[in-house]
């Protein structure tokens, strides 16, 4: 489908999501909210040690606990298939994952799950858990990047031998992977190159921190059917990942999506579902279970830390001439990091001659890392954005000005490979340097930075079915769980095609069973590609009606028009609303629904700016946000409200991740944070408010001209924060997260420096 | 686990000296945390939030009263309070967050003995003094002698703080209570510093005593402060030297909240800007 531009009714406006009441209210249905009559409890019981060996688990004394109904441990999966599952931008392997979910003969991280225990109540669970006895052989651990790399690093396993080197290192080390994306010769950029700054940055690995923490009702019946309950970012990714776990046909295994509370792309994987199953069918009851913050914390994956490495030429006109990146990123206990993404987008908002980018993906002794927002992109951009701005400062150049002069516009090569159709990078730069918050005075030990980002969105696989029911309303149903405000834009989009009121559609998210495959609610793709699907479903609803109503007149289809939530008789006067054909669907071929299944390609780019004000208090180290504006090509908003709230939504997480947010690990290994108070997300009270400014550079290749929104908005604020305490204070801070000790650290060493 | 909620004083006295190792409740916003990590599992619960003389703030001949039981909302809702002590209301006003000073009393932040308590430092440099009933009777110490080392206290089986007595204001007095958290709520102090002063006619400090917090396995009383404050108009060099003297009485750990260094230069920060937004409150008052 193309975008056409089109007179808008419903499209651009803000009406009341579908779904506000019920969370307002605490009626939502998240996933602990079910119970089953006869249900067990389910808890995990995880490795204390960073790196050890599994010499023996003894679950006797557990089972033999009056009350408990089941024991598992890594001896009862059967380790799948070696296979990939694609879930957005990540692909899960499956013998990886089957490790992950319960350690067979190695534990790679506090926290990794070695047994599993149901029973009556949720305390005899915990009990059972200390009956438990596991020998264990500690190893020496590795968590930090550079540490891993090393020849006399820890091993994590003894089977991975770094792919994407010619030849084949003979010896297994812990870089699972190096990508490498370059074009042109940057020797000779750089020999060219008037200016040319390499810096090195490192950062930890940061948590999604969504509010609702993991959560499964499993039912495993006699006769092999089963049922499954739970929040996440994609039904059928947990149906397919668990009937893959349990051996199961895909028909036997339903699963009924929870309302959810976060995912941040943290929800496109399984931890507790398949334990859950496994429990219910050794037990045969249902099984609950649901993890504690800290178990989300010590064991769920969170986003690479890492350490990177950019160098930089210009010349004096402030062309860039070339750029070399090395990315060292943190797989955590398996491989498969987003240090990819790191690779190809760091410096695709320019348009840069010579680049050499090259990514490691390093597995350590934390939980696997998992996709967070942008996966991996933040990381690249705070080490490319932060030495743009000191380049601008060589040059003397605006720093908006300097990134306008080498944008990427449409026509120019990407750095991953295609040609960029249109593109809002210009237009957010350009808005952003007229806007009043860029020209506004900053007062003593206050600065400024600006930076920008990317993120590249996806398509994928969507359907949509459109119900017309006999009163004119309308159920659209739908496989993609909402975890941004998907319901109302989809229902939005629906009702524009219908040209009826957005409130007359009820969009639906249903189970696995009720509509075709979805691809998880992920890579920004909903609105766009779901989007598509619900725009060709409603048209086949629409055509559908038109035919009726041609039936009902007894004229040639080609006769009847659509306008207004009608049909109109063209060569007449004559029309019918959706309830007057509804009302006659039964007399005229039976009910009405519209159907659309697809695969959407073409889903554009997003682009986005950032300016953020701090103020430092050079005596304490601690930095505040004063002020923050954020500028973000959508193609179109269709709900522009919650355009808004994902472009401030992203700016929170990002300045979380530059001010205070790390996994702080003792001498062991083991995670020191394990719980929002010292796993420090901002709160209410940390942020101004942050304004959006909404870009709207069209995607050709969407009927309304949508691009995800999502993700873009946490990529630019690491730098854009660090550039502005260096404006405030003429000191670079390179290692995040930027924390009152280490800011007070940074500005007592540059204090000494000058003498 | 028994829960009880008596409606006297003798009654929940009774009841913590029969049942051994039994807990007070009063807001709970430290108790059922560590219920529910576990880290806390006592034979018995005794909800004290019943007890009327626990609930009230009272003022006196001698002062304010503040039943144990208050929570932080009423105390930073009590406007003569709040004149007289600025430096406790606001301590008080810190803690947790708006939802939470709806629950945290000042007994319970006081008696859970974290060194990094906020209300404590401020109690100290208010010179407040804790009355205690237990099976023996009634006794009063100062809230510097209630804590013994995180998580300890010097309260015997079956006593229980009943009210904090903040002493009657002299003329030109005021207090003040920083903490540095690297969040804006919701957090614990890294370093905490309550200032309380007096001053003469002509603006010199006459009294002053200061508490800091978060620094040592208990709040501290800085003993150097009155030698250093007194007879100064809290000057520049002044302030430098209460600063130095904070740090040098810290006796911090590195954890992950903060390193040694670290926290040693913030407690000087916080005592001295406390001083300073003391001495300006006192030049303003009464």
């Amino acid at each position: 489908m193309t975008y056409e531009p089109k007179n808008l009714r419903v499209v651009g406006t803000r009406p009341i999501r579908h779904d506000g009441a019920d969370k307002v209210t605490g009626r939502a249905n998240y996933a602990s909210d079910f119970t089953l009559p006869g249900m067990l409890w389910g808890r995990v019981l995880r490795s204390p040690h960073a790196h050890a060996k599994v010499i023996s688990i003894n679950t006797d004394k557990a089972i033999a606990l009056p009350g408990v109904k089941a024991v598992i441990t890594g001896a009862d999966l059967v380790l799948p298939d070696a296979g990939i599952t694609q879930a957005g931008e990540s692909a899960i392997n499956t013998q990886h994952l089957a490790k992950n979910l319960l350690a067979r003969d190695k534990v790679f991280y506090d926290g990794h799950p070695v047994a599993a225990v149901a029973a009556i109540s949720d305390a005899i669970a915990q009990q059972a858990l200390g009956l438990i006895e596991v020998e264990y052989e500690v190893l020496p651990h590795v968590i930090d990047v550079d540490d891993a790399v090393k020849d006399d690093a820890p091993l994590l396993h003894d089977d991975i031998f770094t792919e994407g080197v010619e030849p084949r290192p003979e010896k297994p080390s812990n870089i699972a992977k190096r990508i490498v994306v370059a074009k042109g010769d940057v020797a000779k950029g750089f020999a060219e190159a008037d200016f040319v700054i390499e810096r090195t940055y490192t950062s930890k690995p940061v948590h999604q921190g969504y509010i609702e923490p993991q959560g499964v009702v499993a039912n495993y019946a006699e006769d092999g059917q089963a049922m499954v309950w739970c929040s996440s970012q994609g039904q059928f990714l947990i149906r397919d990942l668990c009937a893959n776990m349990l051996g199961l046909e895909t028909s036997s295994l339903k699963v009924i999506p929870a309302e959810i509370g976060g995912g941040f792309g943290g929800k496109t994987t399984v931890y507790l579902e398949p334990l859950a199953l496994m429990l219910s069918k050794a037990s045969g009851r249902p099984v609950k279970m649901a993890m504690t913050r800290g178990e989300v914390l010590r064991a769920t994956g969170p986003t690479s830390g890492g350490s990177y490495t950019t160098k930089i030429g210009a010349m004096k006109d402030g062309t860039i001439v070339a750029a070399e990146v090395v990315l060292k990123f943190q797989a955590g206990a398996f491989p498969g990091s987003p240090v990819g993404a790191a690779v190809m987008f760091c410096s695709a908002p320019y348009d840069i001659p010579n680049l050499s980018i090259t990514g490691y993906d390093v597995v350590v002794n934390l939980p696997k890392i998992h996709a967070y927002r942008a996966p991996g992109a933040p990381n690249g951009a705070f080490a490319f954005e932060t030495v743009l701005d000191e380049l601008a400062r060589e040059l003397k150049m605006d720093p908006i000005d300097f990134r306008a002069k080498n944008s990427a516009v449409e026509g120019s090569k990407s750095p991953y490979g295609p040609t960029h159709g249109p593109l809002g990078g210009i237009e957010c730069l350009s808005s952003a340097k007229n806007h009043p918050h860029y020209k506004a005075n900053l007062g003593p030990n206050q600065g400024r930075g600006v930076a920008s980002g990317f993120w590249i969105n996806i398509g994928g696989q969507s359907a949509a079915t459109v119900v017309v029911n006999r009163d004119g309303t309308i159920a659209l149903v739908e496989g993609c769980p909402d975890i941004g405000g998907t319901r109302a834009s989809l229902a939005m989009m629906c009702a524009e095609v219908l040209g009826i009121a957005a409130e007359k559609v009820r969009p639906s998210i249903v189970d696995t069973t009720a509509i075709a495959f979805n691809d998880v609610t992920g890579g920004s793709r909903v609105t766009f590609a779901t989007g598509i699907a619900v725009v060709q479903a409603t048209e086949d609803a629409v055509r559908q009606m038109r035919e009726r109503a041609a039936k009902m007149w007894d004229i040639d289809v080609e006769q009847v028009g659509w306008r207004d939530g009608a049909a109109q008789e063209l060569n007449g006067n004559r029309s019918l609303t959706i309830a007057q054909i509804a009302q006659k669907a039964a007399k005229t071929g039976g009910q009405i629904m519209g159907h659309a299944s697809i695969n959407a390609s073409g889903a554009g780019p997003s682009l986005t700016t950032h300016l953020c004000d701090v103020e430092v208090d050079r005596e304490t180290g601690k930095v505040t946000i004063l002020r923050y504006t954020t500028f973000q090509d959508a193609g179109k908003a269709v709900h522009p409200s919650y355009v808004e709230g994902q472009m401030q939504g992203g700016a929170a997480q990002g300045i979380g991740w530059a001010l205070n947010e790390e996994y702080i690990h003792d001498a062991q290994g083991r995670l020191e944070n394990p719980g929002f108070l010292d796993y420090r997300m901002p709160v209410a009270s940390d942020l101004p408010m942050i304004d959006a400014v909404i870009i709207e550079v069209p995607n050709p290749n969407h009927p309304f001209g949508v691009r995800g929104v999502g993700e873009a908005p946490i990529v630019p604020p690491l730098a854009a924060i660090a550039n502005a305490i260096y404006d405030a204070t003429g000191v670079r801070m390179r290692d995040l997260p930027f924390s009152p000790p280490k800011v007070l650290a940074a500005l007592e060493a540059a204090e000494k420096a000058k003498g | 686990m028994q829960y009880q909620s008596p409606a006297s004083i003798e009654e929940a006295v009774a009841a913590l000296a029969s049942i051994g190792g039994a807990r007070v409740l009063a807001g709970g916003t430290d108790l059922l945390v560590q219920l529910r990590s576990g880290t806390a599992s006592p034979a018995a619960v005794i909800d004290v939030k019943n007890i009327a003389a626990l609930r009230a703030i009272t003022e006196t001949a001698d002062g304010f009263r503040i039943g144990a039981a208050v929570c932080g909302a009423e105390i930073t809702d009590h406007a003569a309070l709040v004149a007289a002590w600025p430096g406790v209301a606001e301590a008080a006003g810190l803690i947790g967050s708006t939802q939470v000073q709806g629950r945290a009393s000042l007994g319970g932040n006081v008696c859970n003995a974290s060194p990094a308590a906020d209300t404590t430092p401020a109690l100290i440099a208010a010179r407040a003094v804790a009355e205690i009933v237990g099976p023996n009777g009634r006794r009063s110490i100062p809230v510097e002698q209630i804590a013994t080392g995180p998580g300890k206290t010097s309260l015997a089986e079956g006593e229980i703080v009943v009210s904090f007595l903040l002493p009657r204001r002299p003329a030109r007095s005021a207090d003040a209570y920083l903490r540095l958290i690297p969040r804006t709520e919701m957090d614990i102090a890294v370093a905490g510093a309550g200032v309380n002063l007096t001053l003469d006619a002509d603006g010199t400090i006459a009294d002053a005593r200061v508490g800091i917090g978060a620094v040592a396995p208990t709040a501290l009383v800085l003993d150097a402060a009155p030698g250093i404050l007194v007879g100064t108009k809290c000057d520049e060099a002044t302030l430098a030297k209460l600063a130095e003297a904070a740090g040098a009485a810290a006796r911090p750990i590195d954890d992950k909240r903060g390193t040694v260094d670290y926290r040693r230069k913030v407690v000087g920060v916080l005592a001295k800007r406390a001083a300073l937004i003391a001495y300006e409150r006192a030049k303003g008052a009464r």
